[in-house]
C-alpha cells in the first residue's frame, strides 16, 4: 500500500470554483422544475412526493412551474399517479403511456426521458436516488451531456437562479455544494427520507400534457423475464417507520442484539443497527442505518451502544427525537442526540421494554380476555 | 470471452480525518485501496472467465500511482492491466470520466479481443455517485444492467446473457444481449486469494500505460475540467448542532426507575407519541 497526497475534492481543486455562469443561448429557454415520478407495479415510490415538496420550494423561488413526469403502461395506476402529482403540489403533469413502459427497463425509460427533456426543456430535473432513479439518471444525464449531482441532502436556488446542490462526500465526513452552471437541465438525485413528506392536499387538479412515445417492443433488447417480489417478512420498513430502535457494537454480542428487537416489538417499532453489525452478520444488510444504509426520519429514534460516527449521523438526523444510550458521556452521538442516558444498554433495554409494555398497552389484557 | 473490469483507486475512507480546527481533509498518510465495491466486479469477471475461457482486463483512470491498484488486481489473477493516465483528465466529473473510460475500452477491444462484458462496481466510496457505469454504457451503446446480484447464464454463440438485478421491492430476471455493461452489487461473491505464483507474476507483470492519445481519446473537450458540466463550488464540514443532548440524571436509580424516567422524558417531549404508541399497541 502506498499513500496518496491528493484525493481531490473534484473540480474544486481545478480553480473552477470561481467560474462565472455563462449559459449558452440554446439553454436560455429551459424553464420549470420537473420531478420524475417513480411508478412501479402500481405504486409510486414515496421519494417522488418528497421531491415534489422540495421541488415546490425551488419552483416558487424561481417563479416557475412545478411538473410531475409520469411514465408507465396505459391504465388506472398511471392515471392515478398523475392525480397524485397535483395533491402533492404540481402545477402540471406530463404523462407518457406506452406498453414498453409497463415495467422499468433502462432503454425505453432513458429514451423517453431524453425525448421529453429535449422537447419541453426543463431547467431542473430531480429523481429519487433509488436503484431505479440512479439507473435512469446516470444514463439520461450522459445522453443529454449535462451535469448530475448524486445523493443531495440540500437543494437551493442561489441569487442568479442556479441550482445549488449539496451532498456529503468522503463517506459523509464533508459536504460539498455542486453547480451545473452552463448546461441544462440541472439534474440531481436525492435519497428517500432525506426530505420530509409534504402535506397532501385533496381536490387539486391541473393540466395534463400527454406525449406520444413511439418506441416499440421490437426495438428493445433487454427483456424482463420475471419479477420476484421480496417476501414481506424479509422487508424492513425502516425508512418510513415512526419509531426505530437500533443497536451498535456497544451491545457486545449478537445475542444481546435480541434486546433491541424486544424493545422494538414492545414499541411496535422497526429495528436496525450500525454498519459493523451488518459486517459481523448480527443483522441483515437492509437493516443498516446511515450513509451507506438507510436514511430514516422517525419521530423517535433510540440508539443503544452506537457511538454516532458521522456516517451513522447523516442517516438519522431527520429524526424528531433521538435517545442515545451509551456508557460514554463523550461519545459523538451526544452531539446530536436530544436525550442522553449514560448507562449500560444491556441492562437498561429490558427495563425499558418492560416499562413500555406496562404503560402503552394497558388494555391488552382486557382485550385478550374479552 | 473478454471481460473488462473498471476499478478505481480510492483513499481508504475509514482513515480520512477532518482537521478539527481548519475543517480541511487531512490527506497525508491516507492509504489507498481498490474501491471495495469493485472487488465484487473483479471476482464476478474471474468466475465467468474460469467457466467460459478468455481474458479479464482491468482498467483504471487515475494518476500514475494508481498502478498500485492494478498490480493488486493482478494478484487476484486478472490477465491484463491498463492504466489510463493523463493530466488532461484531472478534475473529471462522472460525465468526463465515463467518456475517457469508454474511449479506452474501445481501444482495448481493438488492441486485444472484442469486449463482451464491461464490469464496474456499484459505486465508489469517495465520489459515491454510481454514475460512471451508466455513463460508460450509454457512451458505448451497451445494454445497461445495474445492481446485478448474479449472472445466471451466458450464451456465447447466441450472444445472450441472463442476470438477476436488484430492483426496488424485488429482483428482476433480465435477459439481454452481449456486449453489455454490468454494475455488480456488493456482497454477491467473495474475492479470491491468488496463489503465490500469481502474486509473484503480478509483481513483474507489465502494466499497459496509455495517455489520452495512446488510448485513442479523440475529443479533448470532453475530458477533465473542460468536459465536466458540474462545478464544485464549496467543500465544508457539517456544522455541529448547537445544543448537546440533555443527559438524564440517573444517580443511584435502578434500571426500572431509569426506564420510568426515560419514558416520562420522551412523552414529555413528544406528546403525540404516547397516544400513537397506545393506538398501535391496541391494533
Ligand atoms: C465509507 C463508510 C461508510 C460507512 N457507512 C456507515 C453507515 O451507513 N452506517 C453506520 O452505522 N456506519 C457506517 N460506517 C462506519 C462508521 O464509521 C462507524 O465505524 C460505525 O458507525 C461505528 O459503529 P458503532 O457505533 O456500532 O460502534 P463503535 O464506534 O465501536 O461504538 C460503540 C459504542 O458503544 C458504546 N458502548 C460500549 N459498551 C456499551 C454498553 N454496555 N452500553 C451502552 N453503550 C456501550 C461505546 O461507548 C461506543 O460509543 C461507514 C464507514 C465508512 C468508512
Ligand atoms: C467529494 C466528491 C463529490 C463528487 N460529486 C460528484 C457529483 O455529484 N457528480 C459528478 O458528476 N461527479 C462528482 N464527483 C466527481 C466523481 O467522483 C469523479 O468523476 C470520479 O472520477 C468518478 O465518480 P465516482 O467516484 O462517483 O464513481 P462511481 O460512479 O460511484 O463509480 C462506479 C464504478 O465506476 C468505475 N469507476 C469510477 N471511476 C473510475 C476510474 N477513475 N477508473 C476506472 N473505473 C472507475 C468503478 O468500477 C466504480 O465502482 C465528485 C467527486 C468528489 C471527490
Amino acid at each position: 500500500m502506498t499513500t496518496t497526497p491528493a484525493p481531490k475534492p473534484a473540480a474544486a481543486a481545478g480553480g473552477r470554483a470561481g467560474m462565472k455562469k455563462e449559459l449558452p443561448e440554446k439553454f436560455r429557454s429551459y424553464k420549470h422544475v420537473w420531478v420524475f415520478i417513480e411508478l412501479e407495479r402500481g405504486h409510486v415510490h414515496p421519494v417522488s412526493w418528497e421531491l415534489m415538496g422540495e421541488g415546490r420550494k425551488l419552483a416558487d423561488k424561481l417563479g416557475v412551474q412545478l411538473a410531475g413526469v409520469v411514465l408507465g403502461g396505459a391504465g388506472e395506476d398511471t392515471r392515478a399517479a398523475v392525480q397524485e402529482c397535483y395533491a402533492y403540489g404540481a402545477d402540471v403533469a406530463y404523462l407518457v403511456e406506452s406498453p414498453v413502459l409497463a415495467d422499468y427497463r433502462n432503454e425505453p425509460y432513458s429514451r423517453c426521458m431524453m425525448e421529453l427533456v429535449n422537447k419541453f426543456q426543463p431547467e431542473i430535473l430531480l429523481l429519487g436516488a433509488t436503484t431505479l432513479g440512479r439507473d435512469l439518471a446516470g444514463s439520461v444525464a450522459t445522453t443529454l451531456a449535462t451535469g448530475l449531482t448524486a445523493d443531495c441532502t440540500e437543494l437551493a436556488v442561489d441569487a442568479d437562479g442556479s441550482l445549488a446542490a449539496t451532498r456529503p462526500t468522503f463517506g459523509g465526513s464533508l459536504l460539498c455544494t455542486i453547480y451545473t452552471l452552463n448546461f441544462r437541465p440541472q439534474m440531481a438525485t436525492v435519497r428517500p427520507r432525506v426530505f420530509s413528506m409534504p402535506e397532501r392536499q385533496e381536490g387539486k387538479s391541473g393540466p395534463v400534457i400527454e406525449y406520444e412515445f413511439k418506441m416499440i417492443e421490437d426495438e428493445i433488447v433487454t427483456k424482463l423475464l420475471q419479477f420476484i417480489p421480496d417476501r414481506d417478512s424479509n422487508k424492513s420498513n425502516l425508512a418510513y417507520a415512526d419509531v426505530v430502535v437500533a443497536g451498535g457494537l456497544g451491545l457486545g454480542s449478537a445475542e444481546n442484539y435480541q434486546l433491541v428487537k424486544d424493545l422494538a416489538k414492545a414499541l411496535g417499532a422497526e429495528w436496525g443497527g450500525s454498519r459493523p453489525l451488518v459486517q459481523r452478520g448480527w443483522i441483515p444488510a437492509d437493516r443498516q442505518i446511515g450513509q451507506t444504509g438507510k436514511t430514516i426520519r422517525p419521530k423517535l429514534y433510540i440508539a443503544a451502544g452506537i457511538s454516532g460516527a458521522i456516517q451513522h449521523r447523516v442517516g438519522v438526523e431527520g429524526a424528531d427525537l433521538i435517545l442515545a444510550i451509551n456508557t460514554d458521556k463523550n461519545a459523538p452521538i451526544m452531539d446530536f442526540a436530544h436525550i442522553g442516558l449514560i448507562t449500560d444498554a444491556v441492562r437498561f433495554l429490558p427495563a425499558l421494554a418492560k416499562e413500555v409494555r406496562q404503560r402503552i398497552a394497558p388494555n391488552t389484557r382486557s382485550r385478550l380476555v374479552g | 470471452m473478454h471481460l473488462v473490469v473498471c476499478i478505481k483507486q480510492v483513499p481508504d475512507s475509514a482513515q480520512i480525518r477532518v482537521h478539527p480546527v481548519t475543517n480541511t481533509i487531512m490527506r497525508q498518510g491516507v492509504p489507498t485501496i481498490i474501491n471495495p465495491y469493485d472487488l465484487f466486479a473483479i471476482e464476478a469477471a474471474l468466475r465467468l472467465r474460469d467457466k467460459h475461457g478468455g481474458k479479464v482486463t482491468v482498467l483504471t483512470m487515475g494518476p500514475p500511482m494508481a498502478e498500485d491498484s492494478l498490480r493488486r488486481a493482478l494478484t487476484y489473477g486478472v490477465d491484463r492491466a491498463v492504466l489510463l493516465t493523463d493530466r488532461a483528465f484531472a478534475g473529471s466529473d462522472t460525465l468526463a470520466t465515463s467518456y475517457a473510460l469508454s474511449q479506452a475500452i474501445l481501444k482495448i477491444g481493438q488492441t486485444y479481443e472484442p469486449v463482451d462484458i464491461v464490469f464496474t462496481g456499484k459505486q465508489t466510496i469517495d465520489g459515491d455517485t454510481a454514475q460512471v457505469g451508466p455513463g460508460i454504457a450509454k457512451r458505448l451503446d451497451l445494454q445497461q444492467l445495474t445492481y446485478v446480484s448474479g449472472v445466471n447464464e451466458v450464451n456465447l454463440e447466441g450472444k445472450t446473457i441472463t442476470v438477476e438485478r436488484r430492483a426496488e421491492g424485488g429482483v428482476q430476471i433480465l435477459k439481454s444481449n452481449l456486449p453489455c455493461l454490468i454494475t455488480m452489487l456488493e456482497g454477491t461473491n467473495e474475492i479470491r486469494r491468488g496463489s503465490i505464483d500469481v502474486a509473484l507474476a503480478a509483481a513483474r507483470a507489465e502494466i499497459v500505460t496509455w495517455n489520452a492519445a495512446a488510448a485513442g481519446v479523440a475529443e479533448m473537450g470532453k475530458c477533465g475540467l473542460k468536459g465536466s458540466p458540474t462545478v464544485v463550488k464549496r467543500v465544508f464540514a457539517p456544522s455541529p448542532r448547537a445544543d448537546k443532548a440533555k443527559i438524564i440524571d440517573i444517580g443511584g436509580l435502578t434500571p426500572d426507575a431509569i426506564a420510568t424516567k426515560t419514558l416520562d422524558e420522551i412523552f414529555n417531549r413528544l406528546p403525540t407519541i404516547e397516544k400513537e404508541l397506545t393506538a398501535m399497541a391496541q391494533g
